[in-house]
């Protein structure tokens, strides 16, 4: 296939799962922001928008992090590359290009969440509650990626597909694990405490894990469980361990379909088997942010991989 | 209304093509037919057929309107055209052969050299290259109104990259799906094989140094482009890639598209971009949207571009004129559709007949296109007309005029209920190996009470479009 | 008179480019006053594509380099056989037909003072006169002053100027030409510079008049002369652009820097060529 079109599959998923996770990031700060503040509201909206990465294009539009504004900057503002709209746009766009690649049933998901988002940006703000709003997101994310499930093809368009989803996933779970790990809580001494509890809570319902979570582990939460959960349980839908199995999956497909292995089937095997042999004390003992630092530098490196592989259109 | 042709309705009675399609007029109820009308605008929309109007602003994915009442032919009628179409676009790519190589028609004088030799389109870096078959226009669209029973005029030729081929086929496809009686009760003949054709005529003109199926592409200048939407339903009816020039690039002696598995040799490129951007290295340096070094691989027969560059020098609108000259030159026929008698303003007698009779004049820019920077005499204000009586005095070249011609009609669905409305047709000729033409073509209405412009920009809509089977 | 020639285009990158595609017109054309006794083009990494001769009858040839790549070589060399033909372009074999060479250009359009200078022609004997006229009026015009214009000058900026180098006078030849509906056009190629002459003119461009009768005679109004001997011919076009020896892109971020040396020397080339091997 033509890399330029796998490579705007590959970016319809990023996106979708992008505008889904920046919905969640809004619902966990919107959360954290109703308890009693630790080192002052201000500085927790401000992790968050560390934590997407757009503090810089806030602090220059908007200053104060004032929550309206903040809802206004991560959902709506197209200023803000990483907003939902901004991403629903990008997605839908990405699809329009490879329309003949699509079913029907994936372009009228794209397509219907486009042209709801531009009947929501008609609407006063303050009939838009942030919770509809966020619920709105995950619905329609849930609907494209459920089409796609349901009716593509499982050529190498989807496995593209699939790539984009896995790597915008685990690379955004480890986002939000370290934001609360490294950022939120704000010393050492609060680790265990009232706020640490009520702020990893927040963070499970966020990735909609919350209950899956006491199923597995029941008891109290602690760091370690979370971390098992998050980062190592096969189990659980968002942990790295899942993305990166997904990830391996969808690039020995692509391997058998072409006969060429690339680098990215490499890396992909070797951070594969380093989650399936370590150990949360393992994840401890390098330190957690340390951890996920290296797991977000190394998921880059395999997105560039699969960029040099497939979609740069310089492949041999 | 009685000055023009209704196709419908002659003397009071039903002209035969249209006779079983009266009941059905009359029968439906206007409920019915506001549903079916809502339905089929929901159909293009779900497929995802809009098209973009330039300089307007406003909803970038803009729908044509879709009228429900057919544009019926009978297969007389439509053999007719059909041999002089044919003719047209055999003569026109007999002139460019011929322009390109030995310019006998010119030496003959029967065109004047200035016409074609420093027309813009007229491509020097083409000049003694032949392309495959001797083919350079491997679509053309040719623009036809009806005044009469049996008066046909050509308005203009488009041997470039004709546009609207998708909305024949879609209009079909709906029509279809929403009357399937209809079609069980006249035999309509079918389009859908339009798309095997074209994949046909284009592989017919691979090069010769392409051994086994050639790989064909449709190169478009992009998403952004108004008819990307037509790009992309052909290359997906054909099963070919849609290409940018960026997908693109030339090594050694072969033009290669890049996908994931690697480079892969590309034979046939059906280009939906215009000369000037298809190679910064010989046309536009600044072009973004071409591919380095093609026109090398091209005038080196390593790949074939349709339509072939330089095709252009045939549908210009001076050039026009002498298409019934081109006909009787290379064929030794008398031509088989008419042209509409056309005034240059470019020459002094004529310059003084349009500026004396502009309000009764259609004057239109030799290089205009889409209806845009055209004036129709007799629908517009004394004002627009001295605007443009300046316009025409300050570039005279630059000025064409014809007749206002008293367009056919046929019965449109309008608000009141239905009325006949001013049509014109734009049939898409196959020329490969073989010259080919499917029995239908696009109908555009203008759907404005007594306008004669049918542009899609101006307001106009499209029907489906029928010739019955003998 | 035996000419040979050496001329090097260095391409540097900043950056390495992902790929270059570059299309020459640089072998010499065949016609009564030049005959190639041998001639090599080459391109560091390249691979050569696809070579016809084009409708006027220049040779073309394309290359292409599959990166990443730094640097560019394109290395000419060759030894050529001339004839003074007062610069006729006598049995050179073309199909492009001499109308095609009046239409305007970007770099060769007339405006006003071009179509004034153009009046130079008046009262000529005939075409032949009118063109020398012509020659003569730029060469008075436009004094010759390296570094005075740039590569995108147009002809009625140079006029403006009242200063510019060969690709000026060629420009502004034609449009004047032109404006007095004679055909005209660009033409790149080598001079072999005497003593006195500057190396860079090595790499030379002059234009061509189409007269009835006589076919396309070359004038050099940087030289004030009609080319002879000592003149290599490349090819040609509708202006400097069009006619280019090399037009070529890379694709990549990194920008572009070109260092061109030639040089033209008379007699048999075949020992230089090889001692420099």
């Amino acid at each position: 296939m033509l890399s330029r079109t796998a490579d705007n599959l590959y970016w319809i998923a990023r996106y979708m799962e992008r505008a889904d996770i920046a919905a969640r990031l809004l619902e966990v700060g919107a959360r954290i922001s109703l308890l009693p503040s630790a080192h002052g509201y201000r500085s927790e909206w401000d992790s968050l928008l560390q934590s997407s990465g757009t503090a810089d294009g806030f602090a220059k539009k908007y200053g104060d992090p004032v929550q309206r504004n903040l809802e206004s900057w991560l959902f709506f503002d197209r200023d803000n590359p990483s907003s939902v709209a901004s991403c629903i746009t990008a997605a839908r766009e990405n699809g329009r290009i490879v329309r003949t690649a699509l079913t029907s049933q994936v372009w009228d998901a794209l397509n219907t969440a486009f042209q709801e988002l531009r009947q929501m940006e008609r609407k006063p703000r303050s009939e838009l509650e942030l919770s509809l709003l966020t619920e709105w997101v995950m619905r329609h994310a849930a609907m494209v990626r459920g089409a796609i499930d349901a009716t593509l093809l499982r050529n190498d368009g989807y496995n593209f597909l699939n790539l984009g989803y896995y790597l915008e996933r685990g690379d955004n779970t480890a986002r939000m694990m370290d934001v609360k790990y490294y950022v939120l809580l704000p010393r050492i001494e609060f680790v265990g405490s009232g706020l640490d509890n009520y702020q990893w809570t927040t963070l499970l319902r966020a990735m909609g894990a919350h209950r899956a979570f006491h199923w597995a582990y029941g008891g109290e939460v602690t760091a370690a469980k979370i971390a098992d959960f998050l980062i190592l349980n096969p189990q659980s839908p968002r942990s790295l361990i899942t993305c990166v199995a997904g990830m391996n999956n969808h690039l020995g497909r692509l391997a058998k379909a072409y006969g060429r292995v690339t680098r990215a089937q490499g890396k992909g095997a070797a951070m594969l088997a380093e989650l399936e042999t370590t150990t949360v004390e393992k994840v401890f003992d390098e330190g957690l942010h340390e951890f996920l630092s290296r797991f977000i530098g190394e998921s880059a490196e395999l997105g560039g991989l699969i960029h040099e592989g497939y979609l740069s259109g310089d492949v041999r | 209304m009685t000055d023009y042709f209704n196709e419908m309705y002659q003397n009071g009675a039903v002209r035969p093509p249209y006779a079983r399609l009266e009941d059905w007029m009359k029968l439906m109820p206007a409920e019915l037919r506001q549903m079916k009308q809502a339905e089929a605008e929901s159909l293009f929309r779900r497929i995802g057929i809009t098209f973009a109007v330039y300089g307007e602003g406003g909803d970038p994915d803009r729908l044509i309107p879709f009228d429900m009442f057919p544009r019926v032919f009978t297969g007389q009628e439509w053999s007719r055209l059909e041999r002089g179409i044919k003719q047209r676009a055999r003569a026109l790519n007999a002139f460019l052969v011929d322009v390109y190589g030995r310019g006998e028609i010119v030496k003959a004088g029967r065109i004047p050299a200035r016409l074609v030799y420093q027309n813009e389109a007229y491509e020097k870096a083409v000049v003694g290259f032949v392309p495959p078959k001797g083919v350079y226009s491997h679509i053309v669209g040719i623009d036809l109104v009806r005044t009469g029973p049996d008066e046909f005029f050509v308005l203009e030729d488009n041997c470039r990259t004709p546009s609207g081929v998708s909305y024949m086929l879609e209009n079909r496809e709906i029509m279809m799906r929403m009357f399937p009686d209809l079609f069980r009760e006249n035999r309509i003949q079918p389009v859908d094989s339009y798309s095997e054709r074209l994949r046909r005529t284009l592989a017919s003109v691979a090069p010769a140094k392409c051994k086994g199926d050639p790989c064909i592409v449709i190169l478009t200048p992009g998403h952004f482009n108004s008819a990307y939407y037509e790009h992309s339903f052909l290359a997906d009816l054909m099963g070919v890639e849609l290409v940018e020039g960026q997908d693109l690039f030339v090594e050694g002696e072969y033009v290669y598209m890049r996908t994931t598995e690697g480079p892969r040799r590309v034979d046939v490129i059906y280009r939906r971009i215009d000369d000037a951007f298809i190679d910064p290295l010989c046309f536009r340096p600044d072009s973004m949207l071409g591919v380095p070094g093609l026109m090398d691989v091209y005038r080196s027969g390593g790949v074939s571009i349709c339509s072939a560059p330089g095709a252009g020098v045939a549908d210009d609108k001076a050039v026009y004129t002498f298409v019934p000259e081109m006909v009787r030159f290379y064929l030794g026929e008398e031509p088989i559709l008419n042209n509409v008698p056309t005034w240059q303003c470019a020459k002094a007698d004529d310059l003084k007949y349009v500026l004396e009779h502009l309000p009764e004049l259609v004057v239109k820019e030799v290089h205009g296109s889409g209806g845009y920077g055209m004036l129709v005499g007799p629908k517009a204000t004394k004002d627009q007309v001295e605007t443009f009586r300046k316009k025409i005095e300050d570039d005279p070249d630059n000025y064409i005029a014809q007749p206002t011609l008293a367009l056919s009609t046929t019965p449109t669905f309008v608000a009141e209920g239905i009325a006949p409305r001013h049509v014109d047709l734009r049939p898409y000729c196959l020329v490969g190996e073989q010259i080919d033409l499917v029995p239908g073509g696009l109908t555009r209405v203008a759907l404005t009470e007594g306008s004669l412009v049918v542009n899609s920009s101006q307001g106009g809509g499209v029907k489906d479009t029928w010739v019955l089977a003998e | 008179m035996r000419l040979t020639v050496d001329h090097v285009t260095r391409y540097s990158y900043d950056q390495p480019v992902r790929g270059v595609v570059q299309s020459h017109r640089l072998t010499p054309t065949a016609f009564e006053g030049q005959t190639v006794l041998d001639w090599t083009v080459e391109v560091t990494d390249g691979l050569a594509g696809g070579a016809f001769r084009d409708g006027a009858g220049d040779r073309i040839q394309s290359w292409s380099v599959q990166g990443p790549v730094s640097e560019i070589v394109v290395r000419v060399r060759g030894t050529v056989e001339t004839v003074d033909l007062a610069g006729m372009l006598k049995g050179h074999r073309e199909t492009v037909r001499p109308e095609v060479y009046l239409r305007e250009t970007h770099a060769t359009w007339a405006d006003a003072a071009l179509v004034a200078l153009s009046a130079a022609a008046e009262g000529a004997e005939g075409p032949l006169d009118a063109a020398h006229r012509l020659s003569e009026a730029v060469a008075e015009a436009i004094a010759y002053e390296p570094g005075a214009t740039e590569a995108h000058t147009t002809a009625a900026e140079a006029l403006a100027k009242g200063a510019g180098v060969c690709q000026d006078h060629a420009h502004a030849l034609i449009a004047v030409a032109r404006a007095r509906e004679i055909p005209a056009r660009y033409v790149s190629g080598y001079l072999c510079a005497d003593a006195e002459g500057a190396p860079h003119e090595a790499a030379h461009a002059w234009a061509e008049l189409f007269i009835a009768g006589l076919g396309w005679i070359g004038f050099d109004p940087a030289n004030r002369c009609c080319p002879d001997a000592r003149y290599i011919r490349l090819g040609s076009g509708l202006d400097a652009q069009d006619a280019a020896p090399i037009r070529g892109v890379a694709r990549g971020p990194g920008s572009e820097t070109m260092d061109v040396r030639v040089s033209v020397a008379p007699g048999g080339g075949q020992s230089q060529s090889q001692g420099q091997q």
